[in-house]
């Protein structure tokens, strides 16, 4: 394959973001706005022809009968170690770099689209689409990175284009703090990474992952069954790997900062903090996954992070107020369904099922893309009608806003995993999966599921039916305080377009897409079947949920206040989010700050500053001392000249003799 | 004799036919054509640097009974060389037309290609004899360059001081070069390096001191260095930067040849320890020097002394690495060190103020030179990711890369705590661009087009080198 086209899909987005930052203050919104976009479509159509190419051209480099293989465009050099071990930047084009490439260049590109409506008129337009163009650069260098450690970067460059963009606003103190929090606790994870990576390349001498993954069984003999506290150093270094995941897909516990990142703008938040970034975790173990495979441990506590996150998150969606949270918690808990999918695929070291849920989680993956974009771009249609994030001030919408209500309901019905939504058939492949490894993650994952469609009914019926409060009263009295305010109404084209584009791809990518034949964790073809005794279940359980929902927010109505009353303690813990972030408060507070933090500054203030000024002060003192050396006078530097010579001179005849 | 052989000198001959023509337009013209003189030079020397690179892989050859010879690695740093002298050209197109250097500015041009020319031979040549006509053909002319602000007290002073050392340090080094010829009975480097083995005493150990003191002169080691401060400051600006930049670089390759062809059989015993103790004593004192210095050009002087050291690194480890890593630095150098008198000669035509309380706030009324400026000190004091970083990363891998005894790995501690140290006054400089606020700051003004396609040159350097650094692996196949 020809590299002009991968390398082009890599240097537009950085092109722009050069562009963008330094020369945007010269250029009016529309522009900026309207290159950025057009940079992005061109990457679309580039990624989709490569993906195209790499899917159904059906060339020897690709396929090998009915194998898909793993290609590397190109691989070069960029800083050498030493000579088994360099640090390569290169383009690897496999199934799931091709999915990664396609569902990050449709996200972004609806999202540079519906941005421009979204964001127009606001302070910073440029640097916003500046920084846009970083992270498609940075997300799109890491899906096709060669190896590990151009991985390692370009998630440091996605973390650090998305501080910068839940910081977007950065004259208001909540999205300063909820951006530091962000990159504080993903580069927290990423310290686990990092030991991962180190442990992983020490043993292996290779940071590449074709070799690693192709050849696992050597990989697993080049540790050579070392053992550390127990367990193999192989299964410590790839639960190092996946702290990083952990931190970048927001499991529990490093998932605190992920509802707090809503401080960005909406698109941003449909962008990274749902679609793509936050996916990376996923994506790492599946790239890792021929390793993983190696450790049951692992997989096993992959799994068990997985589980506990999703229920954990699908409880809390059920109390929230702010609607962006309650989307936030639910991509937590989905993204933590592909987790779970990953870590029920093998186990003794075979896939279970031909590697079935491998597959679902990349399938997930997708569909959840789509749909949770959606969602999230649906919210900010709302919250652009109503300027507020909370559903207490909305309400009985659906008449005053038809499309993003419309397009609201199919991707609700998506997540609901109702047939022939997209979400319905990536889920029952989960939990098909799920099944087949064994019935406790089955059902549980089933109930998860089942919560899933009520928190996300519960918000629907809120929002879209319920009361519907007095918009015009409203309206007097914001203009009687002299700000402006109008009636919620439809959002501009740039904005429905969007919608209305990812609503069908919601409703029609789950049974169009051959997805088993395109994406499988060998690179065979993996036929679909729909299992319908599982499928059936999930199915009543979705109905009897949104039923539920229906049943209790449809209508305004006391039974939920009353729920909430007679159960308050349960309601208050989740609204609080199980007081995790309170626990995180104390631990770095009391704990750390106090206890660790304030003995080490002491130690820093006293003994190393002391030590540093002391040498400082010997250095300035030492450098006055010798002044006299450089006199203004020639006659000097000759002599010294003389001396130096003849000194030298005196040395080496020592040395000689 | 055999013609042809002139064909090796190919770069040589380029360069002469420059400054043939340069000559001729600028004697025969008239004072108004004159005007063209500066723009003919960066057209000429620019002509020059492409010819030089094609084609890119030269062969080996040699001229003149083995006296002259050239090879791809010296192709290359010739190139470097070349493109040094294109920045400086282009950097001083502005100053050339000023009021009172308009009138004999082609004698700027004249002498900074005859003295380019005298380095060639310095670095291609294979025999003392040549050496010497190349060193000095490279360091009589730079007298006349310190000198020419002739109205400026301070110009004087300088080329008397230089010309004074440098009249001086010829004598210790020919004095030197003259037992040697006692001693070994030839001037060819392959002669005396086979010959020396046998003929290893007191007086050989002495020729080599005098020979170091020499070099020590041209590239400013201490105690050789004194010089260096006052004529930095004196010389004009353009000139202070081919003296930083490219006289420098040129004699530490000449130095590295002839350190390790011809007196390598002595390495282990003789001139390692020398130059470990010039090291030292180069980088410290430079450094401390550096920190109290006020005047910019003086302040860059000892940085330039204390970077020095750090190229000396490259040629105590005597391996082919230490070849490539050495060009790299030079490399780097050129661009980080021309970006910052770029910027100084910037304000100084502007302006005239060249102290660095003069530079407070200059980054809230001149952003770019403040920030080109942050560049070239963030690569001089090495920190990733731009080239310096690189340069100085290789320089100390080669250094250990030898023989790896505990004593260099004393040296590289020894300069890594001096980075810290120059870090320190590169910083100071920083600090004062972007945090000190001052009552009367230097104004905003435009600089002119050739000093700004200089400085871009050198921001695209020091950014592009750090991030394409790899292309130190190009230069090592060239040494290899």
């Amino acid at each position: 394959m020809d590299i002009t086209i991968p390398v082009l899909i890599l240097a537009i987005p950085l092109f722009m973001f050069l562009l963008l930052g330094l020369a945007g203050v010269k250029m009016s919104h529309k522009l900026a706005g309207i290159l950025g976009t057009l940079g992005m479509g061109t990457v679309l159509v580039l990624s989709y022809f490569t993906a195209y190419t790499y899917w159904f051209s059906g060339s020897p480099e690709f396929i090998d009968g009915t194998n898909r293989l793993q290609f590397t465009v190109f691989n070069m050099e960029w800083l050498r170690f030493t000579d088994f071990l360099s640090i390569k930047l290169g383009f690897l084009l496999d199934p799931i770099s091709a999915l990664l490439l396609v569902v990050i260049t449709t996200i972004s590109f609806m999202v540079h689209l519906y941005s421009l409506g979204y964001m127009k008129g606001e302070k910073g337009f440029q640097r916003y689409y500046a920084f846009l163009s970083l992270f498609s650069f940075s997300m799109l260098g890491l899906v096709v990175a060669t190896n590990i450690f151009q991985m390692y970067i370009f998630w440091e460059l996605v973390g650090a284009s998305s501080f910068l963009l839940i910081g977007f606003f950065y004259t208001l103190p909540s999205a300063v703090a909820a951006c530091k929090k962000a990159f504080i606790v993903t580069r927290f994870a990423d310290l686990g990474f990092l030991i991962g990576i180190l442990i992983l390349s020490f043993y292996t001498n290779q940071l590449d992952f074709l070799p690693m993954t192709q050849n696992p069984q050597g990989v697993l003999s080049s540790f050579g069954g070392a053992t550390f506290m127990g367990a193999s150093v192989l299964t410590w270094a790839l639960v190092l790997i996946f702290t990083g995941g952990m931190g970048k897909s927001a499991m529990l516990p490093l998932h605190i900062w992920l509802p707090d990142a809503m401080e960005g703008p909406t698109p941003v938040s449909a962008l990274i903090h749902a679609a793509t970034m936050v996916v990376a975790g996923v994506y790492l173990v599946a790239r890792l996954f021929p390793l993983y495979m190696l450790e049951d441990a692992a997989l096993t506590f992959i799994t068990v992070v997985g589980a506990v996150t999703a229920f954990y998150a699908a409880c809390v969606a059920c109390a929230q107020i702010d609607i962006k949270r309650i989307l936030a918690f639910s991509t937590i808990s989905q993204i933590a369904f592909m987790m779970v999918s990953l870590g029920v695929a093998a186990r003794n070291g075979e896939v279970i099922h031909e590697g079935l849920g491998y597959m679902a989680s990349m399938f997930h993956l997708f569909t959840h893309a789509m749909f949770k974009a959606l969602l999230f771009l649906g919210a900010g249609s709302l919250i652009h009608a109503v300027h507020s994030n909370n559903y207490t001030a909305m309400g009985g919408l659906r008449k005053y806003m038809p499309i993003t209500h419309w397009t609201f309901l199919i991707g609700c019905l998506a997540i609901a995993g109702i047939w022939p939504f997209a979400g319905f058939f990536s889920k029952d492949e989960i939990l098909t999966a799920c099944y087949a490894n064994s019935p406790l993650w089955g059902v549980w994952m089933t109930v998860v599921a089942g919560m899933t469609a009520f928190y996300m009914f519960r918000m629907y019926f809120l929002i879209f039916w319920w009361e519907n409060p007095d918009y015009a009263a409203r309206v007097k009295e914001q203009e009687a305080h002299g700000h402006h305010a109008s009636m919620p109404h439809e959002s501009p084209l740039t904005m429905t377009i969007p919608l209305v584009f990812l609503a069908a791809v919601s409703v029609c990518c789950g049974w169009m897409v051959p997805f088993g034949e395109l994406v499988t964790y060998d690179g065979h073809e993996y036929h679909i079947h729909i299992d319908w005794s599982i499928a059936s279940m999930s199915l009543v359980v979705a109905f009897a949920a949104i039923g539920l929902a229906a049943w209790l927010y449809m209508k305004k109505n006391d039974k939920p206040a009353r729920m909430a009353d007679s159960c308050r303690w349960l309601w208050t813990a989740a609204n609080r989010r199980f007081y995790w972030d309170e626990i995180y408060l104390f631990v770095t507070r009391r704990i750390i700050f106090d206890g660790i933090c304030k003995p080490i500054a002491w130690f820093d203030r006293h003994i190393i500053d002391g030590t540093m000024n002391g040498l400082a002060y010997v250095t300035n003192s030492l450098s006055g001392a010798i002044k006299g050396f450089q006199s203004g006078k020639v006659q000097m530097y000759i002599w010294w000249y003389l001396v130096g010579a003849v000194v030298l001179g005196i040395i080496t005849a020592v040395c000689v003799l | 004799m055999d013609y042809s052989q002139f064909l090796a000198m190919k770069q040589e001959i380029g360069l002469l036919v420059v400054f043939l023509l340069i000559f001729l337009f600028d004697t025969f013209s008239s004072r108004k054509s004159a005007k063209a003189v500066p723009a003919l030079s960066v057209f000429l020397m620019g002509v020059l640097t492409l010819w030089g690179f094609c084609p890119l892989n030269s062969a080996d050859a040699s001229a003149f009974a083995g006296m002259y010879v050239t090879s791809p690695v010296m192709t290359a740093i010739k190139n470097i060389l070349n493109v040094g002298v294109l920045i400086i050209l282009v950097q001083s197109v502005k100053w050339a037309n000023s009021e009172f250097v308009a009138i004999r500015r082609g004698e700027f041009y004249e002498l900074v290609l005859l003295t380019l020319l005298g380095m060639y031979f310095m670095i291609s040549s294979r025999h003392f004899l040549m050496f010497i006509i190349g060193l000095e053909t490279a360091s009589l002319p730079l007298c006349a360059l310190v000198a020419f602000d002739k109205n400026r007290y301070e110009s004087h002073e300088a080329a008397i001081k230089y010309v004074l050392t440098a009249v001086f340090s010829s004598a210790v080094l020919l004095m030197g070069l003259s037992f040697v010829y006692g001693l070994c009975g030839t001037l060819y480097y392959d002669g005396i390096a086979m010959m020396c083995r046998s003929q290893f005493g007191v007086m050989m150990a002495v020729a080599l001191a005098f020979v170091m003191a020499g070099f020590g002169f041209k590239i400013s080691l201490v105690p050789f260095h004194l010089w260096t401060a006052d004529v930095y400051q004196g010389a004009p600006t353009p000139v202070t930067s081919y003296l930083s930049v490219i006289s420098k670089g040129s004699a530490a390759f000449a130095f590295l040849v002839v350190l390790t062809q011809v007196f390598g059989s002595l390495y282990a015993d003789a001139w390692e320890w020398m130059l470990y103790a010039l090291i030292i004593l180069t980088i410290t004192i430079g450094n401390l020097f550096a920190m109290r210095q006020v005047n910019m050009k003086r302040f860059l002087a000892f940085s330039s002394i204390s970077q020095a050291g750090y190229i000396m690194l490259a040629i105590i480890g005597d391996n082919p690495m230490g070849v490539s890593a050495l060009m790299f630095y030079v490399l780097v150098y050129v661009f980080s060190n021309l970006a910052a008198f770029g910027v100084i000669g910037a304000i100084e035509n502007a302006t005239g103020k060249v102290d660095m309380t003069d530079y407070n706030g200059l980054y809230k009324t001149n952003p770019r030179l403040a920030f080109t400026m942050m560049l070239a000190m963030f690569s001089l004091a090495g920190i990733p990711p731009f080239a310096g970083f690189f340069s100085k990363f290789f320089v100390f891998t080669s250094a250990l890369n030898g023989t790896g005894s505990v004593a260099l790995y004393v040296l590289v501690l020894i300069a890594l705590i001096n980075t810290i140290i120059s870090l320190y006054y590169y910083l100071l400089v920083v600090k004062a661009m972007f945090i000190n606020d001052s009552d009367s700051p230097v104004a905003t003004f435009r600089s002119a087009c050739s000093e700004r396609v200089g400085m871009w040159i050198c921001v695209a350097g020091i950014i592009g080198l750090g991030i394409v650094s790899y292309f130190y692996d190009y230069l090592l196949t060239v040494v290899y």
